[in-house]
């Protein structure tokens, strides 16, 4: 209980602060909070920092990573004993994933994901994607599984590059 | 020193978790093996993405079994420590790769029931197994859309891609029924809307075998003798040898991490 009262407002502050701004280690220019991987930041029943998260794809191995990374972050910060535990409801969206985060993903030249809303349909890159290079949408997936289980790998027909496109999911 | 295997209560909701996670951590091992050796390296990586994410969805299936059996053991428990008797897979699962055809050909079998199968799954009454199934379907969705895509090519390909395409078919054939089962244990949970009767999928899944063999110019076998075991833990012999070689490390040098 020494521990709850010690943990005001301002340290779970700081503790969103840290664990929102730990990356993924695979796309490292997204954080955990673009992604909307980062579910919560709270006292758990013993009063200890609780970071929530969820995982992306079911076998998505920067997971452990990722969870690593929040005890560092947090440890780093000077809030040491964090606890990171991982709830699988409800099941992750890359509808979840921030405008800001898109932004980011088409600057580092990875396509984001359709929008939410987009239908079913966009689970097969079937609304097109653009390319984040030069924008044409004048696109064609060349395979249907990329480097990491969230990623496809696509042409550019108009300035003929290829590039990753985050996959619908 | 070799550790000896865990005893495991099995009751309904740990059964069933056990039978999915060990189809897909057996499925998705056997398309690690292909690692090295697919026959393009776009292959390579959709074969080793797919094994991936089935394995991701047998340790959400794991952790969910610990949980409700309440015995200390976790994932690496149930994968590690059970012998082949004591694994629940569809023995469709653990039959070796054979050639590419083989692969493509029962990754398409099972895709085509686990797709609509994990669909149902999402409103069943068990919320984390709905959770787990609301990210499996998605992806298995994904699955069987390559998987589909690559018979067409082979059916409709070359006379040779279209021979070793319908014999891989013919060979899968009569271990499809078992998709289909549910026992005793199984039905209680139906009964309580905590699964999803396999049967009730049926329809789904001869649709979309009919329209894909019909694309890829193959023809549906007409067998209706079926094999059976695996969700009781009578095996073939493959299995033995997979774990053999999967359990190797933990069985010889039990806890061991790095």
């Amino acid at each position: 209980m020494v521990a709850a009262a010690t943990i005001g407002a301002d340290a779970l502050a700081r503790a969103r602060e840290a664990a929102s701004a730990v990356v993924d280690p695979e796309i490292p220019v997204l954080t955990i909070a673009d992604l909307g991987v980062l579910r919560g930041v709270a006292l758990d029943a013993e009063g200890r920092i609780e970071v929530t998260i969820t995982p992306t794809y079911s076998g998505c191995p920067a997971m452990n990573m990722i969870a690593m990374e929040i005890e560092l972050a947090l440890d780093r910060a000077g809030l040491p004993g964090a606890r990171v535990r991982t709830v699988l409801s409800p099941a992750w969206t890359t509808d979840w994933m921030t405008e800001e985060g898109r932004r980011k993903l088409r600057d580092y030249g990875i396509a984001p994901p359709p929008p939410p809303g987009a239908g079913r349909g966009a689970l097969f890159g079937a609304g097109g994607v653009s390319c984040p290079l030069c924008g044409s949408s004048d696109t064609e997936e060349l395979s249907a599984f990329g480097s990491t289980s969230c990623k496809s790998l696509w042409r550019c027909r108009a300035c003929r590059e290829p590039f990753d496109h985050f996959k619908c999911h | 020193m070799a550790t000896t295997s865990i005893s495991v209560a099995e009751t309904p909701l740990v059964l069933y978790a056990l039978r999915r996670a060990d189809d897909a951590l057996i499925l998705g091992h056997r398309l690690s093996e292909w690692t090295g050796h697919a026959p393009m390296l776009e292959e390579e990586m959709a074969l080793a993405n797919i094994g991936l994410d089935l394995i991701g969805q047998s340790r959400a299936l794991y952790a969910f079994a610990a949980e409700q059996e309440q015995a200390g053991h976790d994932e690496d428990h149930y994968a590690y420590l059970r012998d082949a008797p004591q694994y629940r897979n569809l023995l469709m699962a653990e039959l070796p790769n054979g050639d590419f055809a083989h692969t493509i050909a029962r990754q398409f079998l099972y895709a085509a029931f686990a797709d609509p199968y994990w669909r149902e799954m999402t409103g069943c009454a068990e919320p984390t197994l709905a959770a787990i199934a609301a990210k499996a379907e998605k992806e298995t969705a994904y699955h069987l859309r390559h998987a589909a895509d690559w018979l067409v090519r082979l059916g409709d390909g070359t006379e040779e891609s279209q021979r070793r395409a319908q014999d891989a078919v013919d060979a899968l054939w009569p271990f499809t029924g078992e998709m289909f089962e549910a026992d005793e244990s199984e039905r209680t949970l139906i009964a309580d809307g905590r699964a999803v009767d396999p049967a009730a999928i049926r329809p789904a899944w001869e649709v979309t075998v009919a329209r894909v063999l019909t694309e890829a110019t193959l023809s549906r076998p007409d067998g209706t003798w079926m094999q059976t075991g695996g969700r009781s833990g009578r095996h073939t012999e493959h299995l033995g040898h997979l774990l053999a070689e999967f359990q190797h490390l933990q069985r010889t040098y039990p806890g061991a991490t790095w």
